[in-house]
């Protein structure tokens, strides 16, 4: 046993805080008691499979009263009856096989759920209970106490169950079976054994054949022949016509050939080819179900909040239903859902999800307050002035951009080709036909199908799924989540790049801490400790973290002010912390930088600075990708950090401040307006609107779980310095699809061949087909691992 | 010869058999989560062991929790 560590959740245990509990360590209260229920409940094998895999359980005390409102429970249910009720329930905190097995056991500890289901990629769990004798909330703060908060969002409460699409897995098990018991039907035809009794079974083959492409052709391939007629229509030609062409040929001209009985038909290099090209396409479908590229507000925001009535009785009510005027209770860390103005004396708030801004601000009574602030400290009351839809952060979803749905922002690369491939495609079967028509009108129609059967792309089609598909997997492996293959593409197009500042290069977590005045000696540092050890303040908890360890003096007359600062008598010392008038700081001077001033005696003595940490390896990056790209830094914040800013960044970045998420995005349109293809690497929701508008939305996150906006790409935020070589891998990739178009067209080539002249036997076509489709697969994988594998030897400051 | 025709139709039979329990396999979701199954199958024995060992605690002493008694 570690006498190190927590034996519940791993954490570092602080020596005074230390608890003994049947042999075991633990770091806090709430880690034992975890322990103790799953102890008593005998399912203490928890630990048996990861070491440590608890997390310690958090007051949610009162965060899910309104849990108790039936009409919210009935919204969040999957399914109710009298005796039965399934909820689905996101719980971040799933990472092992423990908890999969905790959470696959609440029965026990619970009575009344009958079972439970974790479905682990998507960090969910699937409870099925009996309401009459468990509540919803009964159930949400056992998992509380047990270290798994569930998360309940606004998000959760709208929208329904959806349905998980699974006609592509229909499709493929259809296309392969097609093409399994085809290619074995069609075994005589490939030898030509001239045999009596085969070639008296010919026709029942062949029938037989024809009956088993119907499936695969019809239903299998019905997803190209939509996509081809929508891009006809809208004078698209994506590589869906082709390919939809040569299917639908190849099926006419094989029913042809076997009625008449010219031949065997091409069913099986027509059913392969179907198979083929939907195994591609489930390749690149790599989902993170566990992540959602969707998110808005209604992920942040709460189900519901306590509202005050006229009578001073609480009442839990969907945010939905808040009106101007009514009165809050807003606990602490409970999120703020719509614009208001606090009542309540004072409090911080933070706003780390807006702006990513980590050091909390201040309100007093009579402030306003903004939705999507997390409330610090105790209970506040707060009047509404705008509904959740008119509220300031709200209202920037109303803009144009969340609106549309832009499936595809660019064309991607293989349409570009394709509209050129079917053009010449249709150019030479038609050159041909005409050439042939002179000679033999039979052989002409047949050289014409001949060339679009061969000339189908499905070679060609599966470069950029098997390619884009296995650099998602790279750099998945690498935490940077890509929304879907296309993303790619974007990013190897893109010239400009444009970061925000606070909680993007910054860092959300850590700050820096200076101090700028006259120096303290051992007893007055002492003295400051011991104040501060009073406060609850965020920037005193920071403060008193960062000054060096000292014995306990006995404080009096402590006394906080609010939005002032606090002061006390330290052995006969008064001490005065906090803002530069409340420390009757000489000269004043409007500081741009968030500070905490410290008196003495009367004394003012100087100021800590807060600064932002800086990501690790900014400098280096940036310098880096200065080369190739422009760089532009936005920043909700005042101009304080600028200097210090400028001299990190390279000569030539633009720095714009005091940007409001509206001019965030008018920015970033107009880079796109002059032409640039914008890359916006953001964090908090007042980036929303400029991750939406960008052509690719990269949102940074400490948590990826749990936080952050809608975009195309999650990168985690400790893996920000290798953002040049996803930018670099992305190119590559672009690299490695056009050297596999130009060997997919010297098949065609070799095709086309066998084809113009009239000599393509089904046998011919049922070898090329394969062939090119797996050398063109294996090439595209072992050319993207290998290009991952340079890049990142060479380092990433390259 | 024309037991082919017999043959071919079972074979063919046998195939569609197979197709039909791939369609249930996904429709019944054992497609969605393929990481989950592969460690609750290791679980079970685990399960059984506690529960055991639970009800010989129950034989050996009669204190027992609401939940263990559920058991």
């Amino acid at each position: 046993m570690d006498t190190q560590n927590c034996f519940h959740c791993g954490l570092d245990i602080v020596k005074e805080a230390e608890i003994l509990f049947d042999q075991k360590t633990f770091c806090c209260a709430g880690c034992k008691t975890v322990y103790e229920i799953f102890s008593l409940n005998d399912l203490s094998c928890y630990y048996d499979f990861e070491k440590s895999p608890g997390a310690s359980p958090q007051d949610i005390k009162g965060k899910y009263d309104f849990l108790e409102n039936e009409n919210i429970v009935s919204k969040l249910l999957e399914f109710q009856e009298a005796t039965t009720a399934i909820v689905s329930l996101s719980i971040p905190h799933i990472h092992c096989s423990s908890c999969i097995w905790i959470l696959e056991n609440l029965q026990r500890l619970q009575k009344g759920i009958s079972s439970s289901q974790v479905n682990f990629p998507e960090k969910k769990v699937r409870i099925i209970y009996n309401p009459a004798e468990v509540s919803l909330s009964t159930i949400v703060y056992l998992l509380g106490s047990i270290g798994y908060e569930p998360y309940i969002s606004l998000k959760n409460y709208e929208t329904p169950q959806t349905k998980t699409d699974r006609s592509l897995t229909y499709k493929l098990g259809v296309a392969f079976f097609c093409f399994g018991n085809i290619m074995l039907l069609s075994f005589p035809e490939y030898f030509e054994v001239k045999e009596f009794w085969l070639d008296n079974y010919k026709p029942f083959f062949r029938w037989l054949i024809f009956a088993l492409s119907l499936p695969s052709f019809l239903y299998s391939g019905s997803g190209y022949y939509v996509s081809a007629y929508k891009s006809i229509r809208s004078k698209m030609l994506n590589i869906d016509v082709p390919i939809a062409l040569g299917i639908i040929v190849m099926f006419i001209r094989s029913v042809v050939d076997i009625i008449f009985d010219y031949g065997s038909g091409f069913f099986d290099s027509l059913t392969g080819l179907i198979f083929f090209m939907l195994l591609g396409k489930m390749f690149q479908i790599k989902t993170y179900s566990f992540l959602s590229f969707e998110r808005d507000f209604k992920s942040y925001f709460p189900v519901a909040v306590t509202r005050i009535n006229a009578d001073s009785s609480e009442e839990s009510v969907p945010v939905y239903d808040i009106q101007k005027g009514d009165r809050l209770l807003i606990r602490n860390q409970e999120l703020i859902p719509v614009d208001g103005i606090l009542i309540s004396d004072n409090t911080a708030i933070d706003y780390s999800f807006v702006t990513g801004e980590a050091i909390p601000i201040n309100k007093k009574s009579g402030d306003k307050i903004f939705a999507g602030g997390k409330q610090l400290g105790k209970v506040i009351e707060m009047e509404v002035l705008f509904s959740v839809s008119q509220s300031y952060l709200t209202q920037l979803w109303s803009n144009d951009v969340f609106q549309k749905k832009v499936t595809q922002k660019h064309k991607s690369i293989t349409d570009a080709i394709s509209r050129y491939f079917t053009v010449v495609l249709l150019l030479i079967a038609f050159a041909a036909f005409g050439y042939w028509i002179f000679i033999d009108i039979n052989k002409a129609f047949n050289v014409f199908t001949a060339i679009l059967i061969v000339a189908c792309p499905c070679a060609l089609a599966l470069t950029a799924p098997f390619t884009l598909g296995n650099i998602l997997r790279i750099v998945g492996k690498q935490k940077f989540y890509l929304k879907n293959a296309l993303v790619i593409e974007q990013l190897a197009k893109v010239d400009t790049l444009v970061f925000d500042k606070t909680g993007t290069i910054t860092s959300n977590a850590a700050s820096n801490i200076f101090y700028e005045g006259k120096p303290f000696t051992e007893a007055n540092l002492v003295r400051i400790k011991s104040v501060l050890r009073g406060s609850n303040h965020p920037l005193s908890r920071m403060l008193y973290d960062m000054l060096p360890e000292a014995g306990k003096i006995t404080i009096s007359e402590f006394e906080e002010i609010t939005g002032k600062g606090i002061q006390a008598r330290v052995v006969g010392s008064l001490v005065k912390i906090g803002s530069a008038a409340f420390a009757g700081m000489p000269e004043e001077q409007q500081s741009l930088q968030t500070s905490v001033h410290i008196q003495i005696d009367g004394v003012y003595f100087g100021k800590y600075i807060f600064k932002n940490q800086y990501r690790d390896g900014l400098e280096l990056l940036f310098k880096s990708l200065h080369k190739e790209y422009q760089i532009k830094v936005l920043s909700g914040d005042n101009e304080g950090g600028k200097t210090a800013l400028k001299k990190l960044l390279p000569a030539g970045t633009e720095l714009v401040f005091n940007q409001k998420p509206e001019q965030k995005l008018e920015f970033i349109k107009q880079l796109q307006d002059s032409g640039k293809n914008v890359m916006m690497v953001g964090d908090g929701l007042n980036d929303a609107g400029a991750l939406a508008q960008s052509d690719v939305g990269v949102s940074i996150s400490e948590n990826v779980n749990v936080f952050s906006p809608a975009c195309d790409a999650i990168l985690e935020a400790g893996q920000f310095q290798k953002l040049h070589y996803f930018l670099k891998l992305s190119k590559k990739a672009m690299k490695v699809i056009k050297m596999s178009f130009g060997l997919s067209l010297l098949y065609n080539v070799v095709g086309l061949s066998f084809a113009i002249t009239g000599h393509l036997d089904p046998l011919i076509a049922a070898i090329l087909m394969p062939l090119s489709t797996i050398t063109i697969v294996s090439f595209v994988t072992l050319m993207s691992n290998y290009y991952a594998k340079k890049l990142e030897v060479r380092g990433y400051e390259l | 010869m024309s037991v082919i025709y017999l043959l071919i139709t079972i074979s063919i039979f046998v195939a569609i058999a197979f197709l039909i329990a791939f369609f249930m396999a996904v429709k019944s979701g054992q497609y969605d989560d393929d990481y989950t199954p592969s460690v609750r199958m290791l679980f079970d024995d685990e399960t059984a062991r506690t529960q055991s060992r639970n009800h010989k605690a129950k034989s050996v002493n009669q204190n027992t929790t609401t939940n263990s008694e559920k058991e």
